[in-house]
């Protein structure tokens, strides 16, 4: 598409095409990136690289949002080291090389200390050379697939470990199921979570012949073959569940089509690990009553700290409806975790707080206490919920401690000797089998 | 506890403990109890109308007419007490509460949930019920559901470890007869059974099997209808604008999402005013929608198209530019995230038809599409308004001498085609997000169809849709959903090579102009 349309412009007189061009110039300013805020000495700036227009608006702007009010409050608490937080918000419009671009601006331009960011991986790895290069600190939120550990990058979401395993585990033993169908959207995070899941369903004894595994593309809304071929899977006589890990905005469609189709959760349960708060909020949940998701924190959670966050959000935001989600707990806890680093070391300096992160403990959501670990990734507490009729989930089971992150899957044949290691072996891909730095990744 | 509450209070006030295993006990003792309160019980504990109070360990059931009652005597109470909340389930306990309430209501006076009952003994093939099946099916006088009843029992009988050899094979036989993929289901898991019943269970699978296989023939021919039309609706304005006026027009995607966030507004204002409209509000949504794109599509072709008429690579520019602004002014204005679009009670479901499953909102957005296709076609054949807009685009300084206000015929027509996007996003709206996003997903699908049908034609356009529709569904089983969309696009790509004016070529002068 790009390339068409330069190519075109290339072929007219220059004046027109910038005549021509001008609405499109006038479409990309409406998203075009908040003005950069006048530097002062006396705060310590915060980079928010999420995406407010394109396809990721959807789930990101609402992280952007998150961080504004998590500095807010810390500001009303006085700030860090005696220095009032400034947040710098940039957007790089769902478009994964302008990520690129947006970071350089942040840490080159503006001089940010530390950076909150990124929802896709291929975002995250567009960004990777940037942080490594100019030496920052990126806090991401979002479950991804794992398979990485990088010094520059603290993951504060879910690994496969932390998310799908559980549910997997969840659904054998209480659901009893025999049968399975992967069902994902075609990008790097399904592909990978469920090379990891069907080489940990065949460690289970479960037969070639019981997975179907099933890859849609990217906004996929016809779903009527798939929910039939699912019916019809599930008709072998065993117990049959659904793993998804179908991308944000197809899920709509694929609850409706599941929904009229007569697909109730008491035949085929259907557990999804990218289907919150926010993303049910488009739908209407009676007819999904029972099916599942796998998170490490859930709105309908009763904590004091949980009650109190989504009290002052609601405030925050102006809107006693705005639910939360499981990635917005995952950067209060990072945010929190960056903040206690920086006072522990009473600097910003990236290679210092990079150092003191690991080790550092913060409050989640659901009453327990998060901790930072070697390999950048975090300790959490995985649920299980069904979801309600008012497009809330209801906890139905959850893991008994806090499970510690894995960088590389153990599941896998390329990854299962590798650990991330950045306070004693000082790498992120270190072979525990030839004791040597290096491998697979990074 | 109070001293003298006897066992089936003992077992109503496990519904208090908030504790799956308990609700899962209390099911079954109340389900056995003979309590005439434990089929209200049971049925409220599914539709989430059982309340219990944590502290004082009384239930209540709250009746469908909003009356409220104590659960263990049946005596009517004023309102629930604060702390009171509805007892949870999760998916094992509403098995259990399935199986349970078919039990209960196999001899319900009401046929529909006689019917239900069957079908849920079908599926849990409870032996214990065995005897109540029985009595069931020799009162029954409803054909269907009496045929339900002997489906039932013949599931029971095939669990049943001491049934005779004759009996199991007529129970195969009645099964095989059901032939959907329940019986399916239920015959490949049967487990160990003597060798004549399996051998008769295998033969009745592969039967069914290949009758299914059949059957899977027809709904794929039906699901490619299905996309076709959703392909039709998207592209029908498209083939107005692009196809009759030869306008590249980028934001005919996001016509159809006003259309969409129409019918969102006219729900919401329903929602919150007039309650009992809301199975109407798609019909309202309809003529809004139209105004409101055919609206924004005049204003769109006074302020900026007119000026671009012949210069394609510039009107692609604008027109793509404007798709920008349009979408994030809709960000803006209703946030990113999806807004809920319900569906009215006749959108939703489904029905059987033979062994395939029809849904009623893509049955609705079938007919819909081919009347608003026939409206179109009707229009410009019968009225002034098509008449002029066929002149116009056969020939316009012929028509401009002949006395037609080109422009304004410009205009309307621009607008017409907006308006019909519009229309389609109202459609669209019952079966994909809500979103800023939404128009993005159909442009390109939109461009395709018109380009294969035709430029220019609108029966092209029909046929192109229906065709790719059709192709796109019989790919999707073998290839798989990617695959299946890019061996489309390369089969298009190859025929376009082929015939570069799609299937249904325009002849003579018109083409040249």
């Amino acid at each position: 598409m790009l390339t068409q349309l330069t190519h075109g412009i290339a072929t007219m007189t220059r004046r027109r095409a910038l005549a021509a061009t001008a609405g499109l110039v006038l479409g990309l300013a409406a998203s075009s990136p908040f003005a950069p805020a006048q530097a002062a000495d006396d705060t310590i700036k915060v980079g928010i690289l999420h995406s407010l227009s394109g396809t990721m608006a959807i789930s990101e702007t609402t992280l952007k949002d998150t961080i504004l009010f998590l500095i807010d409050e810390q500001n009303k608490k006085g700030g860090v080291l005696g220095k009032k937080l400034e947040p710098v918000v940039v957007d790089p419009a769902s478009n994964w090389p302008l990520f690129a671009e947006k970071a350089r601006e942040l840490i080159t331009k503006d001089k940010v200390a530390v950076v909150f960011g990124c929802w896709t991986s291929v975002s995250r790895k567009s960004v990777l050379p940037v942080f490594k290069e100019l030496n920052n600190i990126l806090f991401y939120p979002v479950q991804y697939e794992g398979e990485e550990s990088e010094r520059n990058v603290f993951y504060t979401g879910a690994a496969p470990n932390q998310q799908a395993i559980p549910a997997v585990d969840y659904l054998m033993k209480e659901e009893k199921v025999k049968r399975w169908v992967l069902a994902g959207t075609d990008y790097v995070y399904p592909r990978t979570t469920n090379k990891i899941l069907e080489a940990y369903l065949k460690s289970k004894g479960v037969a070639q012949d019981d997975i179907m595994i099933n890859y849609t593309p990217f906004g996929h809304s016809d779903w009527q073959t798939i929910v039939a071929d699912i019916k019809k899977f599930g008709s072998a006589g065993k117990k049959t569940a659904v793993v998804s890990t179908i991308n944000g905005d197809a899920n709509v469609p694929f609850y409706k089509e599941l929904g009229n189709q007569g697909i109730k959760a008491t035949d085929i349960p259907v557990v999804a690990f990218s289907v919150g708060e926010e993303e049910l909020a488009g739908i209407d949940t009676k007819p999904l009553l029972g099916h599942l998701a796998a998170w490490n924190y859930f709105e309908s959670i009763k904590t004091p700290a949980n009650e109190k966050f989504i009290k002052e959000w609601q405030a925050y935001t102006k809107n006693p409806k705005r639910v939360t989600n499981d990635p917005m707990e995952a950067h209060y806890i990072g945010f929190n975790m960056w903040v206690k680093a920086v006072e522990k070391v009473k600097s910003t300096d990236p290679d210092k707080v990079i150092d003191a992160l690991p080790g550092i403990e913060a409050p989640n959501l659901t009453g327990g206490t998060s901790k930072m670990l070697p390999n950048h990734h975090i300790t959490k507490p995985v649920f299980i919920g069904e979801i309600k009729g008012n497009g809330q989930f209801d906890v139905v089971w959850k893991t008994p401690g806090l499970v510690a992150g894995d960088a590389w899957s153990k599941e896998l044949e390329g990854s299962k000797d590798l650990i991330g290691d950045w306070v004693g072996k000082k790498c992120g891909n270190y072979n525990t089998k030839t004791n040597k730095c290096g491998g697979q990744g990074s | 506890m109070p001293a003298l509450a006897g066992p089936f209070e003992d077992s109503v006030a496990k519904f208090a403990n908030d504790e799956f295993s308990d609700t899962e006990a209390a099911i079954g003792e109340v389900a056995a109890s003979g309590n005439a309160l434990a089929s209200p019980i049971i049925s409220a504990l599914q539709d989430g109308r059982l309340s219990a109070d944590p502290d004082s360990k009384k239930v209540f059931i709250t009746q469908t007419d909003g009356k409220i009652v104590d659960a263990t005597t049946g005596a009517a109470i004023d309102k629930l007490p604060d702390n009171a909340a509805a007892v949870r389930l999760n998916n094992r306990l509403r098995r259990t509460v399935e199986a349970a309430l078919g039990g209960l209501t196999l001899l319900s006076p009401d046929p529909a949930k006689r019917l239900a009952a069957a079908q849920s003994v079908f599926k849990s093939h409870e032996e214990n019920l065995l005897p109540t099946v029985e009595s069931a099916l020799a009162k029954e006088s409803v054909k269907p559901i009496k045929q339900a009843f002997a489906e039932a029992r013949a599931a029971i009988v095939l669990f049943k470890s001491d049934a005779s050899d004759s009996d199991k094979l007529d129970a195969v036989a009645v099964v095989k007869a059901r032939g959907d993929q329940e019986a399916l289901a239920l015959l490949t898991g049967l487990g160990d059974q003597p060798p004549l019943v399996a051998k008769a269970a295998a033969s009745a699978v592969s039967s069914i099997q290949s009758n299914l296989a059949m059957w899977s023939m027809v709904q794929n021919a039906w699901y490619g209808l299905s996309l076709g039309s959703v392909l039709l609706l998207a592209a029908i304005g498209l083939a107005i604008t692009f196809g009759v006026m030869g306008v590249i027009n980028m934001a005919h995607g996001e016509m159809v999402m006003l259309g969409a966030y129409t019918t969102f507004v006219v729900q919401e204002v329903i929602r919150t005013r007039y309650p009992a409209l809301f199975d109407y509000s798609l019909l309202i949504a309809v003529p809004l929608a139209f105004l409101v794109a055919g609206f924004i599509g005049v204003l769109i072709e006074r302020t900026i198209i007119r000026f671009l008429y012949g210069r394609p690579l510039e009107t692609l520019l604008a027109t793509w530019g404007l798709s920008l602004v349009l979408q994030q002014a809709v960000r803006t204005a209703f946030g990113p995230t999806n807004r809920e679009v319900g569906n009215p009670s006749w959108m939703s479901g489904a029905f059987e038809l033979g062994q395939i499953t029809i849904t009623y909102n893509r049955l609705w957005i079938l007919c819909f599409t081919l009347a608003v296709f026939a409206i179109l076609l009707a229009m410009l054949r019968y009225t002034a308004l098509g008449l002029e807009m066929r002149a116009v685009t056969q020939n316009r300084r012929m028509a401009a001498s002949m006395g037609i206000a080109t422009s304004r015929v410009d205009a309307l027509t621009f607008g017409l085609g907006s308006g019909i996007a519009g229309i389609a996003g109202v459609a669209l709206s019952q079966i994909d997000n809500v979103s800023p996003n939404l128009g993005q997903s159909y442009i390109i699908d939109s461009f395709m169809v018109v380009v294969f049908g035709g430029v220019g034609n609108l029966w092209g356009t029909l046929v192109g849709a229906f065709t790719l529709g059709i192709a796109n569904k019989f790919l999707e089983p073998v290839a798989g959903a990617v695959l299946g969309k890019i061996a489309i696009l390369v089969l298009i790509i190859l025929f376009i090579q082929k015939r570069p004016r799609g299937l249904f070529a325009l002849k003579g002068r018109a083409v040249e102009a």
